[in-house]
């Protein structure tokens, strides 16, 4: 069976630095892939050329056995790529319902629909609110996503992505910078948005968050793969502990600031 | 017709030199505070004014005269930061800026009207009307002394970018202003600083134009402004070196152009800068832009 | 009795306070629009009723420009290439197909249309590229408009294009050109409105706050701008029609006038960026100002002046435009107001906080 996302063979460099060489990452459909590393190792990077933000050097991205290679980020979400980023990026000047609603009606068949009509059907508003209330920010729905915390943005950030039923959502650290009850609540959420079918493939410095949650681990360091596997093992590679400078899996708890 | 095109490259060379001063001082602002001057034009035009009042009424040559001309320009520079670019805050801050300077522009052009009225005026002196003999052909001694001025200053500007703890302060803000707040630079002060810079700048590039251009006005801050633009675009952004290539690419390429039709030349400068940036968004020798912001 | 339950039917909830505040707005529009179509019956002294049209020429011109970039935040300064292309259009086409009469009326959509097509290779390229640069490039395209009109024999150089007047009682020669301008403004303010409350609209306003984040949503960014930049431009060049008539002439300096682009913007920029009502308001407010000044300063560079220490003025003390600004102060006086009232539920105070961060329309 193939991969539900894989990227091969992928190279990329900027300027003399080569935030990437020869990296192959594979996700498998209905799992949850952890993708771990060093600062600069080339996670983010990884994501910003699978949906489109960066180009490759050299290299290519499937979504199954499509070629995706260097697709702009709109037709990666089109093809049910949905991803966060790392410092979370919303539309502050828009109410946090009508951030739902920017990427509403996205999958699915594409039918002639008047460009006038008011924003967001029944349908969308309804598909919107479960969200919010799933998410647990649906309190917040009529104000300016500008006022909410820094949590709730995260979690405003992954309810919008999930509004057109992404087949793969990519998430950037999720737990980043949050605490640590809603690190729970947001752990809980991916928990149980992956045993209703959805795919993800999480960078995160959390070690607890990633061994508690992945059901695959891909370390990466210096822009390769230096280890994958089921948690357990990754957790007594040496080679993993080896990519972290020696250091404990233990120091790695607090989140990067 | 091939001397023709030699007598108008070293003439786009000499001119283009003078105009890539005035669009550095205008990057350099645009580097630092993320403001585009539109006042850069009628600033040029400004400072071409006092050093027309200075050797009219006090008899004092234009070069000297920009011992006091070049001061005064930076004293306005700085007060019109302080004035009215400093309490710009917010999200519109960038359009708002623009917006800003444009009205000061249109103040600024309304007093020259009402001083110096709209007729033209030229700057004059001796080494405007004589001319000498360059690269086998005849050149008044201005567009010499200007182009040689404007080069001493740009490596000033550059010695002073490069080689001072100001400069390194300049230039760790264009990088990144909280940063540069963080490890204690005064971020308001070097703002000051450097709009006053990039508007004194003007000082000598107004004394230079007001004696080449065969006449200005008041309304000649349109013209200057909308080249200074389209100068520092095709340059990348905030890139000095970039300015100044551009500023001599562009003012060649137009002095090309005019030899055979004046009138279609400036439609080509501006018909080259909506080219190039078709082919390539961030301009001839800006960064290339990351999707990423 | 608890105390929320004295303001009477209308509960003190956020939906409560956002449909007493809609039917304000609705009321407030229809007075406006009332006193306004009534103007000209009242005020006959043609000079006024100049006034009126330059007015509502500017109230339909803000508008249209705030559709494009009030609300996707591209700051185009080159908006009177759509109102030049339209005049010319228009003075060209009468002039060649010598036309006469009223019926040249029938000649403004093709303003409009030429408008819109110039708008798509104008906003092919210069939608390009973001910010400063998006700015500059309109700029540019600007002045080559403005040359080319002075510059090709078919604009007819620096003599423009002139027709002669309509033949019309000289009384109530203005008020053809009222109607039709306010007509045009009020299709183009519920443009406006129907597109803030569409998708469309969303969409637009998601590029403005972050359009890298748009397009990883799957909004295809380019069409949507394109899209915006074409309407505005088709409005703005069925003004630059009807504004060839009212004048009967058209050169290059002022159908494609620099002080046309940075007018709109700042009649958008003092009412309220991206707001549907502010653009209406700031040219209502700023125009006949604009006007009165020139007829109070016999100088005609201190009114240019006073006018740019008014624009000035405008930016600094009013940096988030008049509507913005005032529903805030608005919203938030009320919110107190019915936290008083409702001082002992929490809940009250809470939704009345949400009801002030709203976005203002």
């Amino acid at each position: 069976m193939t991969a539900l996302l894989r990227a091969e063979r992928v190279s990329k460099a900027f300027g003399g630095v080569q935030a990437l060489s020869d990296c192959t990452v594979e996700v498998a459909r209905g799992s949850i892939t952890g993708l771990i590393g060093p600062n600069g190792s080339g996670k983010t990077t990884l994501f910003n050329i699978i949906t489109g933000y960066e180009r490759v050097d050299a290299g290519d991205v499937y979504a199954g056995d499509r070629k995706i290679t260097n697709a702009p980020p709109e037709r990666a979400f089109a093809l049910g790529i949905g991803r966060t980023f790392q410092l979370t990026r919303i539309f502050p000047r828009l109410t946090v319902m009508e951030n739902m609603l920017v990427a509403a009606q996205h999958r699915g068949v594409r039918r002639w629909h008047n460009p006038l009509a008011r924003a967001g059907g029944q349908a969308d508003r309804r598909r919107a609110t479960e969200l919010l209330e799933f998410t647990g920010i649906a309190g917040h729905a009529k104000a300016l996503a500008d006022t909410l915390s820094y949590g709730q943005r995260k979690l405003l950030e992954l309810a919008y992505v999930l509004v057109a039923d992404p087949e793969v959502v990519l998430l950037d650290e999720p737990a980043g910078g949050v605490n640590p009850s809603l690190i729970q609540h947001i752990s809980a959420r991916i928990g149980a948005l992956n045993a209703s079918g959805t795919t993800f493939l999480i960078v995160e410095h959390n070690m607890d968050f990633v061994m508690g949650l992945c059901d695959r681990v891909t370390v990466l360091d210096y822009g390769t793969v230096v280890a994958s596997g089921p948690p357990e093992i990754i957790r007594n590679d040496p080679r993993v502990l080896d990519a972290y400078l020696g250091t404990t899996e233990e120091d790695d708890d607090a989140p990067d600031p | 017709m091939g001397r023709q095109i030699y007598e108008a490259v070293v003439d786009g060379i000499l001119v283009g030199g003078v105009y890539g001063l005035m669009a550095v001082g205008l990057t350099l602002i645009f580097g630092v505070l993320d403001i585009i001057n539109i006042a850069q034009g009628i600033l040029v035009i400004l400072g071409a004014y006092l050093s027309y009042a200075l050797s009219v009424h006090l008899h004092i040559d234009l070069f000297l005269g920009l011992l006091l001309t070049v001061p005064a320009m930076f004293v306005i520079g700085v007060a019109i930061y302080w004035a009215f670019m400093r309490p710009l805050r917010g999200r519109e801050r960038t359009s708002m800026s623009l917006l800003a300077s444009y009205a000061v522009a249109i103040i600024i052009e309304g007093i020259l009207y009402w001083i110096f009225s709209p007729n033209y005026v030229q700057l004059n002196a001796w080494y405007v009307i004589s001319s000498v003999r360059v690269f086998g052909f005849y050149l008044p001694y201005i567009y010499l002394f200007g182009f040689a001025l404007a080069v001493a200053l740009v490596v000033v500007l550059y010695m002073i970018l490069y080689r001072t703890r100001f400069g390194r302060s300049v230039r760790a803000t264009m990088q990144d202003q909280t940063a540069s707040r963080l490890i204690g630079i005064d971020v308001n002060r070097v703002a000051a600083v450097t709009f006053g810079i990039g508007v004194a700048v003007t000082a000598v590039g107004g004394m230079v134009y007001g004696a080449t251009s065969g006449g200005f006005n008041p309304n000649s801050g349109y013209d200057l402004i909308s080249r200074l633009l389209a100068i520092i675009i095709l340059g990348g952004l905030g890139s000095i070196g970039g300015a100044l290539a551009a500023a001599v690419f562009m003012i060649t390429l137009e002095s090309l152009v005019s030899i055979w039709s004046p009138n279609w030349a400036i439609v080509v400068f501006y018909a080259a800068l909506v080219l190039v940036l078709t082919v390539r968004p961030s301009g001839l020798f800006g960064r290339q832009g990351v999707r990423l912001q | 009795m608890t105390p929320a339950a004295m303001t009477g039917p209308d509960p003190v909830t956020a939906t409560g306070l956002l449909r007493r505040a809609a039917a304000w707005r609705g009321g407030g529009a229809l007075v406006l629009l009332a006193a306004v179509a009534l103007f000209p019956l009242v005020f006959t002294n043609a000079l006024v009723t100049t006034i009126g049209v330059d007015t509502l020429i500017f109230v339909a011109a803000a508008a249209a420009w705030n559709i494009f970039s009030g609300y996707s935040g591209y700051i185009s300064l080159g908006h009177a290439v759509f109102f030049g292309s339209g005049a010319y259009t228009v003075g060209i086409a009468a002039r060649d197909w010598q036309l006469t009469g009223n019926s040249v009326f029938a000649l403004l959509p093709l303003a409009a249309v030429v408008a819109a097509v110039v708008a798509v290779p104008f906003g092919l390229v210069a939608l390009r590229v973001r910010r400063h640069t998006f700015v500059v490039v309109t700029i540019a395209v600007f002045f080559i408009f403005q040359l080319m009109a002075f510059n090709f024999s078919f604009t007819g150089g620096t003599t423009g294009v002139s027709s002669p007047f309509l033949a019309w009682n000289p009384g109530t020669y203005n008020d053809p050109f009222y109607y039709l301008a306010l007509a045009i403004g009020v299709g183009t303010v519920g443009l406006s409105w129907l597109i803030r409350g569409s998708r469309f609209g969303l969409q637009l306003r998601a590029i403005r706050d972050d359009e890298d984040r748009a397009r990883g949503l799957g909004v295809r960014t380019m069409r949507v701008k394109l899209a915006a930049f074409v309407i505005s431009a088709f409005v703005t060049g069925l003004l630059g029609g009807l504004w060839f008539y009212f004048i009967s002439q058209v050169l290059p300096q002022s159908g494609f006038d620099p002080q046309f682009d940075l007018s709109v913007a700042l009649i958008a920029f003092f009412g309220g960026l991206g707001t549907v009502s502010g653009p209406v308001l700031g040219a209502l407010v700023l125009i006949p100002a604009q006007q009165y000044l020139t007829e109070q300063f016999t100088n005609d560079y201190l009114s240019q002046i006073v006018l740019g220490s008014l624009f000035l003025g405008v930016i600094l003390l009013l940096p988030r435009g008049v509507i913005p600004t005032s529903s805030e102060k608005i919203t938030s006086w009320r919110a107190r107001r019915s936290g008083r009232l409702a001082a002992a539920g929490a809940a009250g105070g809470a939704a009345a906080g949400a009801a002030g961060r709203e976005d203002p329309r």
